[in-house]
């Protein structure tokens, strides 16, 4: 079976390449294939019939099955089983379907190119529905039913430029998709009660099952099939779908799609039709149903609708007589379903002809048809027939089985309802029938007829725009054909479904089972049917011929406009909501997150059980309370801060204060970097902010401060107390108390942190240097537009004091040359070059003392730094607090001597310094793997080498040096961005706004250049 | 776990202070929010590793407890460096948006805005009345008289808007032809 629907969806993945070499003939081939899988079923026969239908797979007399594991976690298996019911449906499936593509060979004009996505659609619907009936797995049940709810709504939109179509796809979609998802809640549902997805063991268990829940879940089960069988109140979608092609309306939403959700109420019925809601969801929705479905179809005047009305009448037929649960509803269920497949698709075909060849549907144009094209009448009046119920069809056939077993189940009521509504059932059934009989006289009448319009006068013969050939009236013809021949031959179809019907009991125990036969004798039930005949022509006689447009249903009882005011009313709502909280301003919309993200925790908090820690410490030593005072008042001024470099610089002290609090904990690794890291962040402030004027001030003022205020403590409120209860919930040891034999057993290594970050867990290491570089790249390509790293020109090309001299002498005050001229006087190039780029800068931005000390502890602490990195293994440092440190030193050159002394002192592009970096980290993760190791195993190589002594290399330093590398490269990339690049510009910048008088950048650029 | 009580409020202070100024406009105080609040969470983790230990340098004759637990350090030695490049990021942000607008605040978005101030959710594609089709021949000439068969449906002016695809305006200058 898996193998069948392997190469069934991979046909139809291949049908749009083969439409595009073969064209139209390509249905002839589908229609072979789909030939083929009701051969290929037919060999099942044997096996299935002989096999126990109930029996779980695996037992030796079991209905074929093959299973194999899919998610074995969630119990989810590829399970599928060929048993009587799925059998039936299986013939029906791929016969119609056969059926079908033929006739799609001729409906679709030769050359149309829109065709071949149409046909791999429909051809894998084919498929998909397969699957569908042969699943034995509710999982693969669901996926195989939202596969079919997909193909419809593409097949629905077929002719995608006309709004009717693409809405009628959109609302079939929703509709089905809807009762889809509460079919999934309630299948989920009742596999985890049943503990097992497997739907022949659920079955198998199903007297156990019972219950609030069960119910519940068949009731969400139900509303799928219901949605999907397009019974009231979701039946309002199947007539709009009749904006799709005609083979797609006969095939879906006549013979296959639509039956499945009688199928699931077929398939669950052995075991669920005594849960408490089924019979009256079942009952009540299917009178309901078949009673308005026939009632509308007698209104229309367009022949399709009439047709798919009548398919809403005739599904609720189905869903009562299949969801009865009984031997007799089971065997006449699953006739009825084989013969509205037949008659209805059948039918619709011939109104495919029909609108081909002549253009409309319209019954009140259509006119003569009938004497015209004799072979398709003979061919309607068969399966009109057959639909009214008349001997000797097979309609008529299933239709007595159907009224039987609703008969008997009037005369055996159960003992927990009432007798009255086995009656109110039966009667119902009947009207309904007799409607059944009138639309399908005023379908061929429609159809067929010559009229006369209101005058009297005979309306044209409606003309045939050429004459529908064999091929197009073979699948119309074989199907009406197939309607007589099992009427009259109906063994093989009673020998087909009674085993399905062994699954349940007989209404009552002295009750025999009925069957399958044109002839009962004279029973009450053939009663019944002449009853039904004589109403129904009856009917059609006063009202059936009714041409007015059919006057609406009041607004409160239709459902489709209730479903169209559901959904604006949606969109509304999402609007409106959306305008509240996302009205433009970007705080606002945080301000609601956040809200949120305070609210619901709080709200947690507050109404359920806590622990709170047993053990509460004030701090561990005052000197933390010092620390934790400067760090709040760093906050708190950083708020009040009216400049943006002092509200910089307090934050900085919150930084510098959590340094030393990581210090007095005892993380001298955590201490060390952040002190390092926050120097760096605050001259990167320096650098980056220079431009920007000094005053924090806004155009558009923040209003709202007190929301804000009162949000902020709120939120630090309840995330204090979501930590103090995370805290006093704690009862797991660390896993981190491995952690120090690991490091210095297998890492090789003392500082466990160190280990951690280069061994234990080096795979987020590596992860976050690559987030660094990624970084770094996005910084410098912010600033650099076209490419970063340009080659300046080289050292000896500047002029001595050319760098940062923004303004011409002329452009200055008296008194500011005065100043400028002292500052001069300090930093003559005739002194001794301390640095090597020292003498571009201007002389009144040089600082020969800065320049003196940068050159006395540049190269120390660069050594300090490969130190850190060395040692950091076994001693507080490593490559993050190297690269920093490295980092740092860059700093001082550039802020002591300008953009060329940076470029001077690491002339390296900053992306190969990351690109080697990340390399060297790399290597080190796959080293070990050439060796058979795993992915960055650490291991150790022995040195001794003469003077140095003898030395242990671990590997894992040498990932350490690739993140040195990276760090180095980040800060490098900083620096000539934010340093460097916006030097340039905003040069060019004062030069350009010196020319023409304004001095606000002029400004602000020299006062941060000191 | 034992709770540090100091810890714990200094670690409340810095979030709330960074959520009041995240929540301003001008980029350069969100970005010090922002700042803020990650060492709010510094110390978060800082706490989840407990009182305080001896740093964690394996020396002989210690006991696993003994140590100030590593693994949130670890955690910790990666956000701040993260946090580091984030900063630099958004300084660079910070710096384009002033060179290429003047501006260093968060801009509200007009989109959305129009979005706010539209009323309903009036979609004809949805909500247009559309009469029912009688054929799906509609778009092919009539055999008989040899002109277009044309649906009933006739576009309204305000329907024949960009929401409709090409095909759809292709029958439409079909239907209008004739």
């Amino acid at each position: 079976m898996v193998v069948v629907l392997a190469v069934l969806f991979s046909v139809s993945i291949a049908t749009p390449w083969i439409f595009s070499r073969l064209g139209r003939p390509t249905f002839y081939l589908l229609a072979a294939i789909l030939m083929a899988a009701f051969v290929w079923t037919l060999s099942y026969i044997p096996a299935v019939l002989e096999a126990e239908q109930g029996a779980a797979s695996g037992q030796p007399n079991a209905p074929p099955a093959e299973i194999f594991e899919w998610i074995p976690q969630l119990g989810v298996e590829l399970a599928f089983r060929m048993d009587a019911l799925a059998l039936a449906l299986c013939l029906l499936i791929s016969g119609v379907g056969a059926a079908v593509m033929l006739y799609c060979a001729r409906y679709f004009p030769p050359a149309e190119t829109a065709a071949g996505p149409f046909a791999a659609q429909l051809f894998s619907f084919a498929a998909a529905m397969l699957g569908l009936v042969l699943s034995d797995d509710l999982v693969m049940l669901f996926i195989f039913w939202e596969l079919t709810t997909i193909l419809s709504f593409l097949l629905i939109g077929y002719s995608a430029h006309r709004v009717f179509a693409r809405r009628s796809a959109i609302q079939a979609l929703i509709v089905t998709t809807l009762g889809g998802l509460a079919m999934l809640v309630g299948l989920l549902w009742i596999g985890q009660l049943a503990g097992s997805y497997r739907i022949s063991e659920i079955m198998a268990a199903a007297d156990t099952l019972t219950g609030v829940a069960v119910d519940i879940a068949m009731v969400l089960i139900l509303l799928g099939a219901i949605s999907k069988s397009a019974l009231v109140p979701f039946h309002f979608w199947l007539p709009a779908a009749m904006a799709a092609p005609t083979p797609v309306s006969a095939y879906l939403h006549a013979a296959a799609m639509v039956k499945a959700g009688v199928y699931l109420v077929a398939r669950f019925a052995p075991g669920f039709h005594d849960s408490t809601f089924w019979l009256p969801l079942v009952l009540g929705l299917g009178l309901a149903t078949m009673i308005v479905g026939a009632y509308r179809a007698l209104r229309q005047t367009d022949i399709k609708l009439v047709l798919a009305y009548g398919t809403v009448s005739q599904l609720g037929f189905l869903m009562m007589v299949n969801g009865l649960g009984t031997e007799d509803a089971a065997l006449a269920g699953a006739a009825m379903l084989l013969a509205h497949g037949l008659f209805k698709a059948a039918l619709f075909m011939v109104v495919g002809i029909i609108d081909h060849e002549t253009g409309t549907r319209d019954l009140r144009v259509l006119s003569g048809i009938g004497r015209a094209q004799k072979p398709l009448l003979v061919i309607s009046v068969i399966a009109a027939a057959s639909m009214a119920g008349l001997p000797p069809l097979f309609g008529f056939v299933a239709k007595e089985v159907v009224f039987e077993s609703f008969y008997s189940y009037a005369l055996h009521p159960a003992d927990t309802v009432s007798p009255v509504w086995g009656w109110v059932v039966m009667v119902g059934v009947v009207i309904a029938s007799a409607l059944t009989v009138a639309y399908s006289a005023r379908f061929l009448w429609g159809a067929f007829a010559a009229k006369t319009d209101d005058d009297g006068a005979a309306l044209p013969a409606t003309a045939f725009r050429g004459t529908p050939d064999a091929v197009f009236l073979a699948s119309p013809a074989v199907l009406a054909g197939l309607t007589v021949l099992l009427a009259l031959v109906p063994g093989p179809v009673q020998a087909l479904i009674e085993p399905f019907a062994t699954l349940f009991d007989p209404v009552a125990p002295e009750v025999h089972p009925t069957y399958l036969a044109l002839w009962h004798g004279f029973t009450p039930v053939l009663g019944l049917s002449v009853l039904t005949w004589a109403l129904g022509l009856g009917l059609f006689w006063l009202r059936g011929r009714v041409t007015s447009e059919a006057r609406a249903v009041p607004a409160a009882l239709d459902a489709e406009r209730m479903y169209r005011a559901t959904i604006r009313t949606l969109d509304d709502v999402a609007v409106w909501l959306t305008s509240k909280t996302q009205r433009g301003s970007l705080g606002w919309y945080l301000f609601i997150i956040l809200l949120v993200a305070t609210a619901a925790p709080a709200g947690v908090i507050a109404f359920s059980g806590q622990v709170w820690p047993g053990e509460v410490i004030v701090a561990e030593q005052p000197m933390q309370i010092v620390l934790a005072l400067i760090i709040i008042s760093g906050g708190l001024g950083a708020v009040w801060a009216p400049k943006r470099f002092m509200a910089v610089l307090m934050v900085s002290l919150c930084g510098w204060g959590i340094a030393g609090i990581f210090a007095l904990q005892g993380a001298p690794d955590l201490a060390l970097t952040l002190l390092l890291v926050e120097s760096i962040v605050l001259v990167v402030f320096v650098l980056a902010l220079r431009s920007l004027p000094s005053g924090i001030w806004t155009q558009n003022p923040t209003r709202f401060r007190v929301g804000r205020a009162l949000l902020g403590a709120a939120f630090g409120l309840v995330i204090m107390c979501a930590t103090a209860i995370a805290m006093g919930s704690r009862i797991h040891e660390p896993i981190s108390l491995e952690y120090p034999w690991m490091a210095y057993e297998v890492g090789h290594g003392r500082n466990i942190v160190n280990v951690t970050l280069v061994d234990i867990r080096v795979w987020d290491t590596f992860g976050e240097i690559t987030v660094l570089a990624a970084a770094a790249t996005g910084v410098a390509s912010l600033i650099f537009v076209k490419r970063r790293d340009v080659q300046r020109r080289q050292l000896h090309e500047v002029p001595t004091g050319s760098v940062g001299r923004v303004l011409s002498d002329k452009a200055l005050s008296p008194n500011q040359i005065k100043e400028v001229e002292v500052a001069r006087s300090f930093a003559t190039v005739a002194r001794e070059a301390w640095l090597v780029a020292g003498r571009t800068l201007a002389p009144e931005h040089r600082s020969i003392i800065f320049e003196v000390v940068t050159r006395l502890i540049f190269h120390a602490i660069v050594l300090l730094s490969v130190y850190l990195l060395l040692a950091g293994h076994n001693t507080p440092g490593g490559g993050f607090a190297g690269g920093l440190l490295a980092g740092l030193a860059f700093v001082l050159r550039y802020l002591a001597g300008g953009r060329y002394e940076l470029e001077a002192a690491i002339p390296f592009s900053a992306g190969a310094l990351m690109g080697w970096g990340l390399a060297v980290a790399c290597f080190t993760g796959v080293l070990p793997l050439i060796f058979g190791g795993q992915a960055f195993q650490s291991f150790i190589v022995d040195l001794a080498i003469p003077v140095i002594g003898e030395h242990h290399l671990v590997s894992s330093v040498l990932f350490d040096v690739g993140v040195y590398l990276v760090v180095v490269g980040l800060i490098v990339d900083v620096l000539r961005s934010l340093g460097s690049e916006i030097d340039v510009r905003s040069e060019q910048e004062n030069r350009r706004s010196s020319t023409l008088g304004h001095g606000i950048h002029a400004e602000t650029s020299m006062g941060v250049a000191r | 776990m034992t709770l540090n009580l100091t810890l714990l409020v200094v670690m409340g202070v810095m979030m709330a202070v960074g959520i009041y100024l995240l929540l301003e406009r001008s980029l350069t105080r969100v970005l010090l929010g922002i700042i803020l609040i990650s060492n709010g969470v510094n110390l978060l983790i800082l706490q989840s590793a407990g009182r305080a230990g001896e740093s964690p340098l394996v020396r002989d004759g210690m006991d696993a407890e003994e140590y100030l637990d590593p693994m949130p350090q670890a955690l910790l030695l990666t956000a701040i460096v993260i946090a580091f490049a984030l900063v630099s990021f958004m300084l660079a942000l910070i710096y384009r948006s002033w060179v290429l607008a003047r501006q260093d605040e968060v801009a509200d978005d007009e989109e959305d805005r129009r979005v706010a101030e539209a009323v309903g959710a009036y979609d004809p594609e949805e909500d247009a009345e559309v009469s029912t089709e009688t054929s799906e021949f509609i778009d092919e000439l009539d055999p008989n008289t040899g002109k277009l068969r044309t649906s009933e449906y006739v576009p309204e002016p305000e329907q024949d808007t960009a929401d409709e695809g090409p095909a759809s305006k292709q029958a439409e200058q079909k239907e209008g032809r004739k």
